[in-house]
């Protein structure tokens, strides 16, 4: 018997390697810690209704940003690990299959389990409040969301401590991520993880397009939205059509995994190109899903702290639209080198290099709000004013990328790294940074501490081009990803060495932030009244956080900039808009099974990784089940009373 | 002064790209030995230059800004809270890039078909076939003409071109020798055609640059482009000296592994085409062993000859496995 159990724990957990042994005991205890933190303080329960059932957008948009940080610094500690690795030549600091499977998960957890749920946090907390609505327009649904993220998540993240981890790459070319190629469990926890999240990615795009079409404050034109509303709009557009793809592609790859269907492998008639075709199908758009909301981020930022309006409006909204609109016909770029033939890869040359001239205007557009401004340098600032060189410049190695016949010296180099890592962090990481440090007063009422964001700042910035720009030139001495090692003749060594002393400088600037924001507690100021930047949209019209109900009243918008119009009307003598009577407010309920259907799949999804036929079936029943339960339910909402509502304000707002 | 040391440190790097550019062997890309490498490194500089235009001025103009209309006490520089749109202005930055996006569109129509690497290249000298198949984790060059097989090593004559016909006995992986020219997939169940030519002598770097598995960092292997005289006199002692690859031996390569350098002075007849067309396969799904048929039982003859048809290498001929 013991034996037997011997036997199936060397399985089931990932043994052999002191780092991951370390790791193993740090979550047992990390766990342990937890759970006898909750139980000595007696919060489960408040665990449980205040935040685990709650379908408030803000507790949801906290959680994913909670999740999201943790994320980043899994995938920190893995880039850190590759630095490491790769900071001397023929080094055996790492075996080949740790960091195969290092750079899949840091790819995989940086980009879907990292910059995706920060996003989709800024998505829940900003866009309801921008718009002047009291909530998305499917909360239970937006609930879904959330758990069925971060149990993917988790389904993916627990490989690294049971069964192993995926290990071909973060895009997972079959054949070798078919069995052939990857006979452990890896790729099937990457297939799970990926696939349950990324149901939960579709539904969060649907729910906000809906929401911002159809729960716009009455009076606000489409015209008349913040720029963030626009760019959420146009990315969840995009994820509306991308993520189908990315569902069905790594479905049928669960099937020639599990089934033995053939549809990427050569024997039995099918064809791995057509995989990576349909991946990159799903997997350009993907980057600009990303990249959208960070550029709404930078409007709303420059706008404010230039204390100026936007410039060019309609040319920003129609340069969102355009981007998300031909991310779907560049997908190819990603392998000129397959030969394709010249007239394919020509035409995806230019689709791709016509991406350059949206984007470009916008920058023009971004540089314009600031001129004649009054720019005010605070952290959200500053992330955007380092953002636009930054971008710049990878922006244009993105274009001499697209040049295909060039591209077949580019390709699959360093230089191709230091490109995208270029565009995420100091598009994306920037843009959410700028967007987290800004809205930060409105989700939780207090600010965070500006000098040691300032330091952050310096060693994110400092800490980026020591590590990136020597890789570009690692590139052109014909360094390619993905190597574990390299020999000492190549020269590659001192720029490895640089390079790996910055991606170091970036983890000092994360501990900075966690230090920050430690302070900031710590030193807890509440926020005097909701509008922390003397801002210019309708977030800033209401208290810091924001009541659960949002606006008491609904807010009548006539302007672009409308709390902004409305503060200069009063300034110049005009009288305040007279207050409605207020009424009771209808909400929708806490509800638990959003939670408990996640934990089902992750459940099946489990099961499905280790063939337990048992474990499917409960985890799939208890989906249904779920699913069931929900649709007979009718007691899902109710109304605040106008006593309540009136209570909540006083309190909030001082005397009134 | 902050913020000009931020707006510097890009500009730096773009200063930093040219001047290193041209200089430092190290930067094979940009050391270019044969006429591949050498358009492309042109196109390279032609593309950079074209962005520039662009990219200067805008983080000049970004410095220069973010320093005039910075937020101090007493500044003098004029503040217009509400302008917003200048249909001058915008038509301006809606040109500028169109422009320069539509001459680099020209110029890179224009490379992609000349460099098209299934093309074979102008010149008086018969062209060599080298067949190359990546297997994990180590690359096996055939000469078919001159009947010898190497691993992980080339050797070619200067000034002759040089096709590669591609192909993969496992994962896909690409062929790259920087100095030669750009890289091409080598995909199983196919044979893609790439043309380079070295016109200098000298020893290349070559790698797989397609992530491929464990041992992936180990499949890199040498180029040395010599004399014609040297390269002939090296194919016979080749003939001469070293053993030959019989299917055993291919067997045995196929297991996963590194490999060193090897020499062999033959190769069983058909061995690349019978790579290529493994897949091929009526009964529908049943795997067929890598080489596990005599080499004398070789039922694909006519797909063999269709994969090294010289005609079909106006574009790449894709010999898709299956049905």
């Amino acid at each position: 018997m013991l034996d037997k159990i011997k036997e199936f724990a060397s399985e089931f957990f990932v043994t052999g390697d002191p780092l991951i042994l370390g790791a193993q005991v740090s979550i047992a205890l990390s766990l342990v810690a937890i759970i006898f933190t909750l139980t000595f303080f007696k919060k489960w329960k408040w665990l449980w209704t205040e935040w685990l059932t709650s379908v408030d957008h803000k507790k949801i948009g906290i959680m994913y940003i909670i999740a999201s940080i943790l994320m980043l610094f899994r995938g920190g500690v893995d880039a850190l690990l590759m630095r490491v690795q790769l900071a001397a030549p023929e080094l055996e600091f790492l075996h080949p299959e740790h960091y195969n499977q290092i750079f899949t998960t840091h790819g995989v957890i940086m980009i879907l389990f990292m910059a995706m749920p920060l996003m989709f946090g800024l998505f829940n907390i900003v866009v309801p409040l921008q718009i002047g609505a009291r909530d998305v327009a499917f909360p239970f649904l937006n609930s879904l969301s959330f758990w069925m993220f971060f149990f993917g998540a988790m389904l993916f993240n627990v490989s690294f401590i049971i069964g192993g981890s995926p290990d071909a790459g973060w895009l997972a070319y079959p054949p070798l991520s078919e069995l052939s190629g990857s006979p452990g469990l890896g790729q099937d926890f990457y297939i799970w993880g990926i696939q349950i999240s990324g149901i939960g990615s579709l539904a969060t795009g649907i729910n906000f397009v809906v929401t911002i079409l159809k729960m716009r404050a009455p009076g606000m034109k489409l015209m008349q939205m913040p720029m963030f509303v626009w760019s959420v709009l146009s990315s969840c557009i995009t994820i509306m059509f991308a993520f189908p793809i990315l569902t069905v592609t790594l479905f049928l790859l669960f099937l020639d995994r599990y089934l033995g269907a053939h549809f990427f492998t050569l024997d039995g008639g099918g064809n791995p190109m057509m995989y990576i075709n349909l991946i990159w199908m799903w997997g350009h758009p993907e980057v600009y899903i990303v990249i959208l909301p960070a550029f709404g981020i930078f409007s709303e930022v420059v706008s404010a702290f230039s204390k100026k309006k936007l410039f060019g409006y309609k040319s920003m909204v129609f340069a969102l639209m355009s981007i998300s609109f031909f991310s779907f016909f560049t997908w190819a770029h990603h392998f000129f080198t397959m030969g394709s033939g010249a007239n394919v890869n020509a035409f995806f040359a230019l689709t791709t290099m016509l991406i350059a001239i949206p984007t470009g205007v916008k920058v023009f557009n971004w540089l314009f709000t600031m001129y004649r401004g009054r720019i005010k340098f605070t952290t959200p600032m500053m992330w955007t004013v380092a953002f636009i060189p930054c971008f710049v410049v990878g922006g244009m190695t993105g274009v001499l990328l697209s040049v295909a016949p060039a591209d077949f010296q580019f390709h699959n180099s360093y230089f191709l790294i230091a490109h995208f890592h270029q565009v995420l962090i100091g598009g994306v990481v920037f843009g959410y940074f700028a967007g987290l440090y800004y809205w930060w007063p409105k989700m939780f009422g207090f600010r965070l501490h500006e000098g040691l964001g300032k330091w952050a700042f310096w060693f994110w910035n400092i800490g980026f081009y020591v590590c990136f720009m020597p890789q570009y030139a690692l590139g052109l001495m014909g360094m390619t990803r993905r190597v574990n090692e390299y020999d000492f003749d190549m020269g590659w060594q001192p720029l490895n060495v640089i390079s790996t002393v910055g991606a170091f400088l970036m983890g000092l600037a994360f501990i900075f932030q966690v230090w920050q924001i430690a302070h900031s507690i710590k030193f807890y100021k509440k926020e005097k009244d909701g509008d922390a930047w003397d801002g210019r949209t309708l977030e800033w019209s209401i208290p810091s956080p924001a009541p659960l109900y949002n606006f008491a009243r609904l807010p009548q918008v006539t302007h672009q900039d409308d709390w902004w119009e409305e503060k200069q009307r009063i300034a110049a003598g005009g009288a305040p808009k007279p207050l409605a009577p207020l009424e009771p407010i209808h909400m929708p309920k806490n509800s638990g099974i959003p939670f408990i259907m996640s934990v089902c799949w992750f459940t099946a999804g489990f099961g499905f990784v280790w063939d337990w036929k048992w474990m499917i079936v409960t985890g799939l029943a208890g989906v249904a089940v779920c699913m069931l339960a929900r649709s007979f339910s009718y007691d899902t909402d109710y109304y605040i009373p106008v006593d309540e509502i009136e209570r909540t304000e006083a309190a909030l707002r001082g005397t009134k | 002064m902050r913020p000009f040391i931020r707006m510097l440190t890009p500009v730096l790097f773009v200063l930093m790209a040219l001047t290193l550019s041209g200089c430092g062997e190290q930067f094979i890309v940009l050391d270019p030995k044969g006429p591949i490498g050498e358009s492309q490194k042109d196109l390279i500089y032609i593309s950079t230059i074209l962005c520039a235009i662009v990219i200067v001025p805008v983080l000049i103009l970004t410095a220069v800004i973010v320093w005039r209309y910075r937020d101090k006490p007493g500044s003098k520089a004029s503040y217009k809270p509400n302008w917003e749109h200048s249909t001058k202005l915008e038509i301006t930055w809606w040109g500028i890039p169109i422009v320069i996006i539509l001459i680099l569109a020209i110029v890179t129509v224009r490379y992609t078909h000349m460099l098209e690497p299934s093309k074979a290249l102008a010149s008086d000298k018969k062209p060599i076939t080298i067949q190359v198949t990546s297997m994990d984790w180590k690359w096996l060059f055939k000469y078919p003409e001159e009947g010898i097989a190497t691993v992980n090593y080339i050797k070619i004559p200067e000034d002759v071109p040089v096709k590669f016909q591609l192909t993969s006995d496992t994962a896909m992986n690409s062929f790259w020798i920087p100095q030669l020219g750009g890289q091409l997939y080598s995909m199983s169940g196919m044979a893609m055609t790439l043309h380079l030519q070295a016109d200098e002598q000298g020893s290349y770097f070559g790698s797989g640059a397609n992530f491929n598995g464990r041992d992936f960092a180990q499949m890199t292997f040498t180029v040395d482009a010599t004399s014609e005289e040297e390269y002939k006199s090296w194919i016979e002692e080749v003939k001469s000296t070293s053993p030959a690859l019989t299917m055993e031996g291919y067997e045995k390569l196929t297991e996963p592994g590194s490999s060193e350098v090897m020499l062999f002075s033959s190769f069983p007849v058909g061995l690349f085409e019978k790579i290529v067309t493994q897949y091929i396969n009526g009964d529908g799904g049943a795997h067929q062993q890598h080489g596990s048929e005599p080499a004398s039982e070789d039922a694909d003859t006519a797909d063999s000859a269709a994969a090294n048809d010289e005609s079909g290498t106006d574009n790449n001929a894709h010999h898709h496995g299956g049905h």
